[in-house]
Order: C-alpha cells, then structure tokens, then sequence
C-alpha cells in the first residue's frame, strides 16, 4: 500500500474482488446497457429468424452449386476491368498523394496555410467512405468504371497521404540537417534525404493501398461505378445463384493473388 | 579557479572593444593580424566575426552567455569544452541553422542577420560543414551523396542522384571521393560503409562544396581512436593543401593542439580560454574542465 494520502490504515488480507463502482459510473454502466437493449430491438436481431434462416442457407448454398462456368468470359472481362480500377486508382492516388503529403509535413511544409489545408483535404477525403465518393462521380461522369476508378484516386489520396506524411515525419533529420547546411533548397531536401528514406515506408503504404483497392474495387459496382460488383448484382437479383458462385470465387482468387503478390514485392524490395 | 584568459592571449585585447560596427571589428582585426600567425590570406577580412552571440533554448540558462571571437582567413581554429559548453549551439548559430537570440556574425564577409532565405543559402554553399555524426543519405550511394555538395551551385534537379547528373559533376564528386581515399567505393550505398568510411565520404561532400570555410562538430567523435586518428589527419591535411579556414571541436585535446593554429574553450556558454596552440600543452586545456 503506497497511498499515503489514505487517512485510515487499509484492512489486511484479499483486497474485494469486485470495487464498488462511483454512483456516475454506475449510471453509466445502466445507461450503455439500456440502450444496448434497445439497439438489439432496433436492428430486429432474432434467434429464432437465425435459425430459421438455416433452410434457407441450404437451399442457396445447394442452388449456387455447382458453379456455373456458362458466362466465364464475360466474368474474366469484368474481374480485369476491377483490378485495373484498383491499379490505375492506386497509382494514380499515390502520386498525386506525394506533393499533399510534403505539403502536409509540417517540418517540410512552404507555409502553415498550406499545412493546415493539406491536412483538412486529406481528412475529408478520408472520412468520406469510398462508396460515396463512387455514387456522386457515378453522378458526375457517368456509370462504369472511370467512376470507380476516380473514386479510388480520392480515397488514395486520404490513405497514403496520411501515411506518407508521417513516413515523412519521422524521417531521420541528420541527412536533411546536412543538405540545409550546404545550402540545398526545400525541394532538393525533400528529393535527396526525405524520400529515399521515407521509401521504403513509401512502397509498403502503396501495396496495402493496392490490397485495400482491389477489395473495395469488387464494392464499387454494386453502384455501377464498374467492376465486377455489378455483375454480381445482376446474377442475385436474377436469382443465377450458380453464375453469383462463379463471381465470388473469382474475386476470392483475385483478392488472393493480388495479396500474395503484393507480399512477395514487399520482400523483394525492403 | 581562474578562467580568464593569459595575458598575451590575442582576443583578450578585444573582448573590451565596445564598438561592434563593421569599422571597429576591421580594426580590431587590424591589431590581431600582427600577432596571428600570417599567411597570404591574412590581408582579406576574417572569415568570421562573431560578437556578443546569446543564445538560451528556456529560460533559465543561457547555453551562449556573449562570445566574441574572430576566425581570420586561413586559420584552424579548436572548440574545447565540457559536454553542454555550448559548443555545437555556437556552430550552428554561426550559420544560423539555430537563429540566435542577440549578437552578430559576419561570415566570410556577409552580415548573417540581414540575409534573405536565398541569400543564406548561398553563403551556406561557401561553407563545408561536418557534423559528429556523418548524416549521409542511406540508401543513396556514396557518388550521389558526394554529389549533394554541389546541390546550391547547380542546375535544380541535375544533382539530385548521380544517374542523371553531368558528366563534369560526376568527375568532379569522383575526384573527392579520391582526395579522401575511397575512389573505389563511389558506387556503394552510404549505409554500407564503416564509420570511418562515412566520415570521410562526408569529407569529401563538403570539398565537393568548394568551400572556404570548414566547419566540424566532433568530426571523429565516433570513430574509433586509430581511425579517427587517421580521418582526423586526412581532414587537417586536406584544410591545410587548399588554404581553408577551419573551426572544429573536439573532445580530444590532443587533436585540437595538434590540428589547429589556435584554441577556444568554451565554459558554460562564454570563451574562457583563447591562445594559440603553440604555447598550450594538454595538461593546461586538462585543467580547465575541472
Ligand atoms: N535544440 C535544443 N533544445 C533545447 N536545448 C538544447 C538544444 N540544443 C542544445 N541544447 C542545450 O544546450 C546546451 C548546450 O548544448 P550543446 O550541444 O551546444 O553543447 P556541446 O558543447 O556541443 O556539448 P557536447 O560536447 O555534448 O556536444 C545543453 O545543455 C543542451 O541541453
Ligand atoms: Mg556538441
């Protein structure tokens, strides 16, 4: 017992197992319990609908098999078409990502309004779930997959550039101290001490960029911004359970090799 | 005991010259120049003025507590001191990498103070700085960082890695990779090469400068005695062939009588001692870290 502040001796032996809560944290304790309940009734969850549903599982699983191989070119077609969104997204996101982020690194940064809107741009573009961005470009540029893929350029943009400014950030300072003592200027410094050693930080923020695209890549159709989400749409709603089976396990494999790729890269290079 | 410098010991003479005007500091200098040792470079204006320099980082303690001395062109000059003297903060201050709270420096002749960001830069171009640790970039090869050196006096961009810059920079970055021994290594990444290696490749980015002036903050500090022994003499040598000015410190006593014309010990932010190091032996410097 080292609390010296306590007036009275503490009892010996066990301490309680359980310490009374405060009377506001007890209140709190209620409060997050009520409304727990009433979530529960709000979203309608149901053992009973759960295990009703089982037949019905069955029934979809048993229709989706076997696959169907009928429409697997037009399934190839749109599987390229998503990683293309995802690729073309991602590159394009991570360089526009690079001058934000410098913009961003308040060590590198021209002026603090340049600082603080960097910040906010990339805060807003990543607060704002991809899915919105693919519905209000799907508005502005049309359906399909230009849509998508500008989506992705901005959700990149809210990713990397984040990560690329702490990379940045956390950079060791000896070699830029070095470049500013010969003289160098701001970009020559961000050029020849603050990326390559923010690189490798660099690369690995762009392939989980690459990972997390082709994931939402797959979303993105569902709102016809492109990809083979649609198509997925399509064979549910046409209840080709079969065709559907197909779709899934080909993004499965797709989403696969895309990681396993992407991790093999990442050995290579750091 | 006593901290104030022997009679005889040049500065003393101006540490009482109250006028800090470019006219007072040319004639102090003017009286310095008979007792200095002199070089054909002598008759130029000192390559540092520093007066009054005041530095603290928080309130209570001033690291840089008024120092005035004056570096002449072609001189090599020691900075002694305990650990938190003050040393590194009066380098750095002399080229405003730190903005220091009051005083002024003249730097080969410029009135730091009143330079624009461009300006400083360009005057920064004219001085090799070396620092305790070598601060090359690692991932980039030792030609590129070589290279760097020449960052302020070129085309934006040409410099910037080896692979696109000029054939006469790349001559030029191979040539002080040569005059520091390690010609042979031009193409090997920074962070593969020894201490004493990256030291000298650091050498070789601050002649890669053309520099007139030479600044070192514990340029061997890291490197074990034998080597930094010979990265020491390698570096004197090299300062004393091109006529630099050169103001290093260094923990090693031995190192600065041996390598300077002249020593300054610093003492909780003020020169304490100021002499030439002919008529200093390391015992006398010894004593004054007690
Ligand atoms: N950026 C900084 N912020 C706050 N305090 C600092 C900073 N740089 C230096 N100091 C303080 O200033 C004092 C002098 O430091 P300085 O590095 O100049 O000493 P030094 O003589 O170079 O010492 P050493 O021999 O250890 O290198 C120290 O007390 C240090 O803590
Ligand atoms: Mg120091």
């Amino acid at each position: 017992m080292t609390d010296l502040a306590q007036p009275s001796p503490a009892p010996r032996g066990l301490p309680p197992r359980f310490e009374r809560p405060s009377l506001g944290a007890f209140a709190a304790y209620i409060v997050v319990a009520l409304f727990f309940a009433w979530s529960l009734h709000g979203t309608g969850v149901s053992l009973g609908d759960f295990f009703g549903g089982f037949p019905q599982m069955g029934r979809l699983i048993g229709e989706m098999l076997p696959p169907s191989t009928a429409r697997l070119d037009a399934v190839g077609r749109a599987l390229l078409e998503t990683f293309q969104m995802a690729f073309v997204g991602t590159v394009v996101g991570v360089l526009i990502s690079v001058p934000i982020a410098v913009l961003a690194t308040r060590h590198l940064t021209p002026h603090p309004v340049f600082y603080h809107s960097a910040r906010a741009l990339i805060s807003f573009f990543r607060t704002v779930p991809d899915l919105v961005w693919a519905l209000l470009f799907v508005v502005s540029v049309g359906l399909g997959p230009f849509a998508g893929t500008l989506a992705i350029v901005v959700d990149k943009i809210g990713f990397c550039g984040r990560f690329f400014a702490e990379a940045m950030e956390e950079a060791d300072r000896g070699p830029q101290e070095a470049l500013s003592a010969i003289g160098a200027s701001k970009l020559s410094l961000v050029m020849c001490a603050v990326i390559p050693a923010a690189l490798p930080s660099f690369i690995n923020t762009s392939l989980f960029s690459l990972e997390k695209a082709t994931r939402s890549s797959v979303i993105l159709g569902l709102v016809g911004a492109g990809g083979i989400g649609i198509e997925l749409k399509v064979a549910m709603d046409l209840f080709n359970y079969d065709e559907a089976a197909t779709i899934i396990l080909a993004i499965f494999a797709l989403v696969i090799v895309v990681e396993r790729v992407s991790d093999l890269l990442r050995r290579r290079i750091l | 005991m006593t901290m104030e410098p022997a009679s005889g010991v040049p500065l003393a003479m101006f540490r009482d010259a109250t006028s800090l005007d470019e006219a007072g500091a040319s004639r102090a200098f003017a009286s310095q120049a008979a007792i200095m040792p002199v070089n054909e470079k002598a008759a130029r204006e000192p390559d540092l003025v520093v007066r009054g320099l005041r530095k603290s980082f928080d309130k209570t303690t001033r690291v840089l507590d008024g120092v005035d001395f004056t570096v002449p062109a072609g001189q090599s000059v020691a900075l002694i001191g305990a650990n938190g003297a003050g040393k590194s903060t009066l380098l750095r201050s002399c080229l405003r990498l730190i903005e220091p709270d009051a005083g002024d420096v003249r730097l080969l002749g410029r009135d730091m103070r009143s330079l624009k960001a461009r300006e400083l830069r360009e005057l920064r171009a004219e001085i090799g700085f070396v620092f305790q640790k070598h601060n090359l970039v690692p991932r980039l090869s030792a030609l590129t960082n070589v290279l760097h050196g020449a960052l302020p006096r070129s085309a934006l961009a040409r410099p910037w890695f080896q692979s696109c810059a000029p054939k006469s920079l790349r001559d030029e970055a191979l040539a002080c990779l040569e005059r520091v021994g390690l010609g042979h290594v031009a193409a090997r990444r920074a962070d593969k090469l020894s201490g004493g290696q990256s030291q000298r490749v650091a050498i070789a980015r601050a002649l890669m400068q053309r520099p007139r002036l030479m600044v070192a903050d514990e340029p061997v500090a890291s490197l074990d005695p034998s080597s930094g022994e010979e990265v020491m003499r390698l570096f004197a040598d090299l300062i004393r062939r091109e006529g630099l000015t050169l103001l290093f410190t260094s923990h090693d006593l031995s190192h600065a009588i041996a390598y300077a014309d002249r020593v300054i010990a610093l003492r909780r932010g003020s020169i304490v001692l100021d002499a030439p190091s002919s008529e200093l032996n390391v015992a006398t410097l010894r004593a004054l870290y007690d």
